[in-house]
């Protein structure tokens, strides 16, 4: 325990030494802050008075957050990468995974610590919406709680990912590989969920299952299905797992 | 306190160590030479349990490497080839990094970060970055991280490259300073490193044994006839070069005698020995009561260079047939 915290705090620590994660958060803000969220309250502003005077008040909720959310959850699928590239592949090209695996240290306790590093500075990406998002507090009387399972669900898409990420991170040496694999990859989950748009039968159904984006819909409705944070616990330790046998592959090989 | 038995690391392809075993015992400093490729970082990375043993079992302080390997590691303190380092921490704060994963509490941890900067020369640079630091820095930084939590086993791959002769001196000593309760291994290219600071060597070549034997016993071994370098001082050409070779060699138990290139009037001459003669007193009796001048007389031993030359040279030449044998 104490060691995944030492490894966590390194993580995210040499995080915000380097530009990565500013990089991260600035396109995210720019992303997000420029290009969703103040179109949207400019329609909302206009859309507002009509839908006010017409006696239907427009839901905050359904029409604003809902596709803000969903419109984050995109953008983080391609963050994801520049997260994770260099958790694993940086340490085995400047040799300091020989440090940590000649330290009395569970593998698993490197992995978990790295990842939950990966998912703290995730998080304060996501904090930077939920910035913009407070603002519609201030103004508006959006409910909360249908906002914090959306939150919820993005958390856990984002640390599906980046165990996922992690997990191509261990196989290489090279950051840049490990990113565009980690890209490529998530672009295909994302696009899962469409390839089986026009189909049904069971195999597209069980592709469907797969997508990451189609478990992330009932959150960001604010419902917690169980099966969604099923799918997305299962996906996380299962990545996490392989993630340790191909460490654990390092040493056979390398 | 190490006990390696049968060691064998085979890759893909290639057997990177083959059937090696030696033990050591607390408290030495044990050198471990070869030539590049020769398996000496595949055999630190097996003790270290950097790496598994294909076959043969290895043991540290006690521990198997395969069967409890987080104990092993508790008890060593390993310096890669190249320095293990972030770059983007302060040497302190690395060293603290470094300190707690090694298992040393919150509450000692400063104190031990302190004695390790101290004890490898690094105050003035404990608050720059690890990236602006150079080769010997880092190296030292390396070092300290491998000794901070007090291993008894200190495994060192190279620990010299890249400094200057002074930190040089200065690492051996601190090896020395080490050496009563740490049991040391360290590898290392430079052969008069393994003549200065270890009492044992383990040479090592295409992954196979060579020998294990302490320094002096190693160049005992392979001198059979002992060889004398010999100085004369000549003064208005007097003694001859003839006159003195003449005279040398008339002493009992001299088989040969070489003329060196006279240097400042002085006369040097090499003398072989018979094998199992002891010739020195002879030699300098025979000078002196032909009423010369004797200068030097100085054994001539075969160094580190030409015993690890010989060893591994020989290994090579049994290699062909052994190949051909394996193809057949």
């Amino acid at each position: 325990m104490k060691n995944t915290y030492l490894i966590c705090r390194k993580e995210v620590r040499s995080y915000f030494v380097s530009p990565i994660a500013y990089a991260v958060l600035a396109l995210f803000a720019f992303l997000f802050g420029g290009l969703a969220f103040f179109p949207a309250v400019r329609e909302l502003v206009r859309y507002g008075m009509q839908a006010q005077m017409q006696g239907q008040p427009i839901s905050l909720n359904d029409q604003i957050i809902r596709p803000l959310l969903g419109f984050a959850s995109t953008i983080s699928l391609f963050l994801i990468p520049l997260i994770t590239m260099r958790l694993f592949a940086e340490e085995k090209r400047s040799g300091t995974m020989e440090l940590l695996l000649t330290s009395p240290v569970r593998d698993m306790e490197i992995i978990l610590g790295k990842w939950i590093g990966a998912l703290i500075l995730y998080i304060s990406v996501l904090a930077m919406s939920a910035l913009n998002i407070s603002f519609l507090f201030a103004w508006g009387k959006p409910d909360l709680k249908p906002v914090l399972v959306a939150y919820l669900g993005l958390i856990l898409q984002g640390g599906c990912l980046l165990a996922i990420g992690a997990f191509i991170s261990s196989l290489t040496r090279n950051q840049i590989v490990a990113g565009g694999v980690t890209f490529f990859v998530c672009l295909i989950l994302y696009l899962l969920s469409w390839f089986t748009q026009f189909d049904s039968g069971l195999a597209p159904q069980v592709i469907n299952y797969l997508s990451i984006v189609t478990h992330f819909e009932n959150f960001s409705k604010g419902v917690v299905d169980s099966k969604d944070v099923i799918f997305y616990l299962s996906m996380i330790f299962f990545s996490l797992f392989i993630t340790s046998r191909s460490m654990e592959s390092l040493r056979w090989r390398s | 306190m190490i006990k390696v038995e049968g060691l064998t690391k085979r890759y893909a392809r290639t057997v990177a160590v083959d059937n090696i075993s030696f033990e050591v015992e607390k408290g030495q400093i044990v050198g471990f030479l070869g030539p590049n490729g020769a398996g000496k970082t595949t055999t630190m990375r097996v003790l270290t349990c950097f790496l598994p043993p294909s076959a043969g079992t290895a043991n540290v302080a006690g521990f198997d490497v395969l069967a409890s390997p987080l104990e092993v590691k508790k008890r060593i303190g390993y310096l890669p080839e190249t320095p293990p380092l972030y770059p983007e921490m302060e040497v302190t704060e690395y060293l603290t990094f470094a300190g707690r994963l090694k298992g040393i509490s919150s509450g000692d941890i400063a104190s031990r970060v302190d004695d390790v900067t101290g004890k490898c020369a690094l105050g003035e640079v404990r608050n720059k970055l690890i990236a602006k630091l150079s080769k010997g820095y880092r190296q030292r930084v390396g070092l300290a991280q491998a000794i901070i939590h007090n291993p008894e086993v200190l495994i060192l791959d190279e620990p010299t490259s890249g400094l200057d002769p002074k930190q040089i001196i200065e690492i051996r000593d601190l090896l020395k300073a080490l050496a009563p309760d740490h049991t040391i291994i360290l590898s290392t290219h430079i052969l008069s490193e393994v003549e200065h600071s270890c009492e044992r060597v383990i040479i090592i070549s295409e992954g196979r044994l060579v020998a294990i034997d302490s320094v002096a016993n190693l160049t005992n071994r392979l001198r059979g006839s002992e060889s004398v370098s010999i100085e004369v001082e000549a003064a208005a050409g007097k003694p001859a070069p003839g006159e003195v070779q003449v005279r040398l060699e008339q002493v009992s138990g001299v088989s040969r005698v070489v003329a060196k290139e006279p240097r400042d009037s002085r006369l040097t001459f090499e003398v072989e020995s018979l094998s199992g003669r002891h010739i020195r007193a002879d030699l300098a009796r025979s000078v002196v009561e032909a009423g010369w001048n004797l200068s030097e007389l100085r054994p001539v031993g075969l160094s580190l260079e030409e015993i690890f030359l010989q060893l591994t040279t020989a290994e090579k030449k049994n290699e062909p047939k052994a190949a051909e044998g394996g193809k057949k």
